[in-house]
């Protein structure tokens, strides 16, 4: 399956990216992985990426690590639709300090925009 | 996550202190009070929770599984969180807790729940001027919450109280409130 991953830095985000390589590793998934702006992000672009590397060199897997500028939501679905991609992976929301899941406006935009199934990660 | 990146310019007090006691809609003499810490009113608690409709859960809690509904049980009901009870005789039907961020000095998230038999009877409002009368007398002046867009009732309340939204970007409209801390009604 084709898989685009989109991680912003966040913590949902960096879990999300620990499950989608290791399950791309178990079955083969041919995964793309696309760092995207977030302003509240703790971690800058190039630890994401660093972050990337290691994950995919830990799993012993290869995958593209694309950069994306611009609306986060929007960037993906285009990037998911020329693509051809079967799948939009994404984190599945923060915890509040009472442990209440909140989901992110990323997360919602290419929930109602996609064409893709979208896999949030929990 | 953490909260608002920024909290409404004007605090807003008055809001009464714990112990009190309030006639609901439906007449029931309900007691509001601050968690006393014991093992008891935690069991009272946790019974409240285990009876409750999953329906009513809100972004995950309470948790329905009762390994986890201990887990939370346990992070709330700590002596750094404000908690105030509603309750009909022996029996907890509201809940209303506040947690800190990451310390007393930051801001807290406040959640309320109460149960269906007791909901649309007020006592939802008077739990939410509880919990607030308690937070102001324990020095909190932040506080925020982040609520499902689609519950109107609850937006309604909140705003009711004074409580303003700062983000409506996501599914869930983030409101917070600034507390005057020296405002409170004293009860002597």
């Amino acid at each position: 399956m084709k898989v685009l991953l989109g991680i912003g830095g966040s913590d949902d985000s960096i879990r999300a990216l620990e499950a989608v390589v290791a399950r791309a590793a178990a079955v083969g998934d041919d995964l793309t992985i696309a760092i995207v702006e977030n302003p509240r992000s703790p971690r800058s672009r190039e630890e994401i990426a660093e972050r990337a590397r290691e994950e995919l060199e830990g799993a012993g897997i290869d995958a593209p690590i694309r950069q994306v500028e611009g609306n986060p939501g929007s960037e993906l679905v285009d990037i998911a639709e020329r693509g051809a991609f079967d799948e939009i992976a994404l984190g599945g929301g923060q915890t509040s300090p009472m442990g209440k899941i909140n989901v992110g406006s990323i997360a919602e935009f290419v929930l109602l925009n996609a064409r893709t199934t979208v896999r949030l990660i929990r | 996550m953490t909260g608002p990146t920024r909290y409404p310019d004007e605090p807003v007090g008055g809001f009464p202190s714990p112990p009190r006691t309030v006639e609901d809609a439906d007449g029931r003499e309900i007691d509001l009070r601050a968690y006393d810490g014991s093992d008891d009113e935690r069991e009272a608690l946790r019974a409240m929770y285990e009876a409750f409709d999953p329906a009513d859960r809100a972004q995950g809690i309470p948790p329905s599984r009762p390994g986890k509904l201990e887990e939370w049980l346990d992070r709330i009901l700590t002596t750094e969180c404000c908690n105030v009870f509603a309750w009909d005789g022996d029996d907890v039907v509201g809940h209303a807790t506040l947690v800190p961020e990451n310390g007393p000095e930051s801001p807290y998230e406040l959640a309320i729940f109460v149960v269906q038999s007791h909901q649309g009877a007020g006592i939802g409002t008077a739990l939410m001027k509880s919990i607030l009368g308690h937070g102001a007398d324990e020095g909190i002046s932040k506080v925020w919450l982040t609520v499902e867009r689609w519950n109107r009732s609850a937006v309604g309340l909140y705003e009711k109280i004074g409580f303003e939204t700062t983000d409506a970007e996501s599914f869930e409209l983030e409101m917070a409130i600034r507390l005057d801390a020296g405002q409170t009604e004293s009860t002597g």
